[in-house]
């Protein structure tokens, strides 16, 4: 046993994944990008200088303060307050931690019904292609804003806002989540349709496998590179889709509030001077969003093996 | 004689081409019409293959040799027929019911650079099968199993770790053989095992599957054109054409006596080395399309020897003296 076992890291460091990424800058970079502000979502209840949850920790005459170097600045306060007289800092450290919660939540669900559904569609084909497709096809003829604003409206008039603010992180997930799983559904099932014409599937059905072991053992793996691409792409639309929804006033309460909502309350300021509280969160949203995207662009140029040699 | 171990009686495969309702209908000549049109893959196909034999199916492209293979293993259902395994009719068996003729039958593919899962190593290859039908074994039994048909086919036990795509073409087969032997079958279907080797492997690979034929009892269905390795490997040979099998004989009685005029001609392509002046028989036109199929015998438009009952009749396939089975009106009215 000398040459013939390798272990997954080794395995890991001979592969083009990993060549291609030493030597892409803006991949490196990117990649430095989010690892640090994801480290700093997950951490941020001890990052954070103050808790923007704790209502006894908030100053009404503290609100409005500019950030560090500027006139009337509190060295307390680094990137100023809100109107409300919360830390920017630690607003933004937990909103950054919202937004990602829902992109990853949002997508997570995406793929799950997009794997199942895409599987299905592509495998059994016929009748159960035809109706799974169809649904997507109306899915995606409505825009997402557009689901996600008449659900988020009932919901909230039918749950009251105290009850909509416990549950709207929840709310998110699962309605960015429905509104854009047939992505992930007809990527997997183009994969599915190329992949299963192919002899180790026949070689697996000879073998009398049932078709959920051969869909989901033999298929799927083969299957994994595309869905890594879009659920890249996809994590930056939720979030984007959630800053819209904030915006709107029907995703995230002030009282939790998410990079969008952060943005839609510092927006009423905007002419009055405080152009902090608007700015800086829609800086981290923007950044947030951009490294997501150049990853994703990254990815794609490398799990797509006609690209191989540029 | 025995009773055969397989027997494929009147099976016919259409694929149908003209999609669903919707699509069928067209406007022409100021009506609507509904229009059908099918493949016909295999029209009629009888085949008796017996234990401990290798009945090799020859033919060009497209005479439905592969899928004669395919519907036998169950991938694709028959249009028309019936397939016996042991007396037992299997092609409208389903779910469990056909779980013991799965372990029983086992199939080898012609490509070996797709038959083997990208994302499997060797070990997990030759694993699953194992463990999906003998659910009770402990893993050491597991193993020595797994140990056992590596080595059959000479592949290195140390391979076990690595995927599919470290190996090449002769290797990945081999792997693939070990595959279908790891669950002790009785019968094996080869689709083309050797037609994608290199021909310095071929040879290699077509002598593992005998040693394993003479170790294991097995029997063959064998899928090929390559007509040498008919007259190496094959007990019997089916020579079909148009999804007709149009002959069958012994290996040595097909090649020292062809009696079909389609034989006659297939064997007389096959280049010589002392062949500096070829005889080959020259077949005119092409195949017929498989859509549009010809009345009577298939092969009437090309034959030399056809007549008026060639055109009308379908022949059937008789036994003559030399115990060739031969499909041809000519044969059978003493004309050939």
């Amino acid at each position: 046993m000398t040459t013939a076992t390798v272990s997954r890291w080794d395995r890991f460091r001979e592969s083009f994944v990993w060549y291609s990424f030493k030597r892409d800058k803006v991949a490196i970079i990117s990649f430095l990008v989010l690892l640090l502000m994801v480290l700093a979502a997950i951490f941020a209840p001890l990052l954070a200088p103050a808790n923007p949850y704790d209502l006894a920790q908030i100053n009404i005459m503290n609100s409005e303060m500019p950030p560090v170097g500027l006139d009337g600045a509190d060295p307390a306060f680094p990137l100023g307050t809100d109107a409300q007289g919360r830390d920017l800092l630690s607003t933004i450290l937990y909103g950054t931690r919202v937004s990602l919660m829902i992109g990853f939540g949002a997508v997570l669900l995406q793929a799950v019904l997009g794997i199942l559904f895409g599987l299905m569609a592509g495998y059994l084909g016929g009748k159960v292609d035809a109706i799974l497709m169809r649904i997507a096809d109306v899915q995606l003829s409505f825009s997402t804003l557009m689901v996600a604003i008449i659900v988020g409206a009932v919901f909230k008039a039918s749950f009251g806002n105290l009850m909509f603010g416990e549950i709207a992180i929840y709310m998110l997930i699962f309605i960015i989540g429905i509104a854009e799983w047939p992505q992930i559904a007809r990527t997997v099932r183009a994969s599915v349709l190329a992949e299963k014409k192919k002899e180790y599937v026949e070689a697996a059905r000879v073998m009398g496998f049932g078709t959920r072991r051969i869909m989901f053992r033999h298929i799927l793996p083969n299957t994994l590179s595309p869905i890594f691409v879009i659920a890249t792409v996809q994590i930056a639309n939720a979030i984007i889709s959630e800053a819209a929804l904030s915006f709107l006033g029907l995703g995230m309460p002030e009282t939790q509030p998410s990079l969008g909502s952060l943005i839609k309350s510092g927006f009423d300021y905007i002419q009055s001077g405080s152009w902090w509280i608007t700015l800086i969160p829609g800086l981290v949203l923007v950044v947030l969003v951009l490294v997501i995207n150049l990853l994703g662009d990254w990815l794609r140029d490398v799990m797509n093996p006609r690209l191989y040699k540029g | 004689m025995t009773s055969p171990l397989v027997s494929i009686r009147g099976l016919e495969k259409r694929f149908d081409l003209s999609g669903n309702l919707l699509e069928q209908i067209t406007f022409k000549g100021g009506r609507l019409r509904r229009k059908q049109e099918a493949v016909h893959a295999i029209n009629g196909v009888d085949l008796e293959v017996q234990k401990g034999e290798a009945l090799c199916v020859v033919g060009e492209s497209g005479c439905g040799k592969s899928t004669v293979a395919r519907t036998v293993m169950g991938l694709l259902s028959p249009s028309a027929g019936e397939i016996h395994y042991g007396g037992q009719r299997i092609d409208n068996l389903e779910g469990k019911a056909s779980l013991p003729y799965r372990r029983k039958m086992q199939m080898i593919f012609q490509n070996p650079y797709a038959s083997l899962n990208p994302r499997m190593t060797i070990q997990q290859t030759l694993e699953e099968p194992i463990r999906f039908h003998h659910p009770d074994w402990s893993t050491p039994q597991v193993r020595d199993k797994i140990h056992e048909v590596m080595h059959s086919v000479g592949i290195d036990l140390d391979w076990g770790s690595r995927f599919g795509h470290e190996f090449s073409g002769g290797q990945r087969q081999r792997i693939a053989i070990a595959r279908a032997l790891a669950v002790d079958p009785e019968f094996i279907v080869a689709d083309e095992p050797i037609s994608a080797l290199d021909v310095s492997i071929q040879a290699q690979v077509l002598n593992l599957l005998m040693d394993a034929q003479e170790s294991r009892g097995l029997t063959y269905l064998f899928i090929t054109h390559d007509l040498a390795v008919v007259e190496h490997f094959g007990t019997r040979v089916a020579v079909m054409y148009l999804g007709r099998v149009c002959e069958l004989a012994d290996t040595k009685t097909l090649f020292a006596t062809p009696r079909h005029p389609y034989t006659q001609a297939l064997l007389s392509a096959i280049p010589k080395l002392e062949d500096d002046r070829p005889n080959h028989i020259r077949l005119n036109g092409e195949v017929p399309t498989p859509v549009n199929l010809p009345s009577g015998c298939v092969f009437h438009g090309r034959c030399p020897y056809a007549n008026e009952r060639c055109r009308r009749e379908v022949p059937a396939l008789i036994t003559t003296d030399g115990g060739t089975q031969v499909a041809c009106h000519a044969v059978e009215e003493g004309r050939l």
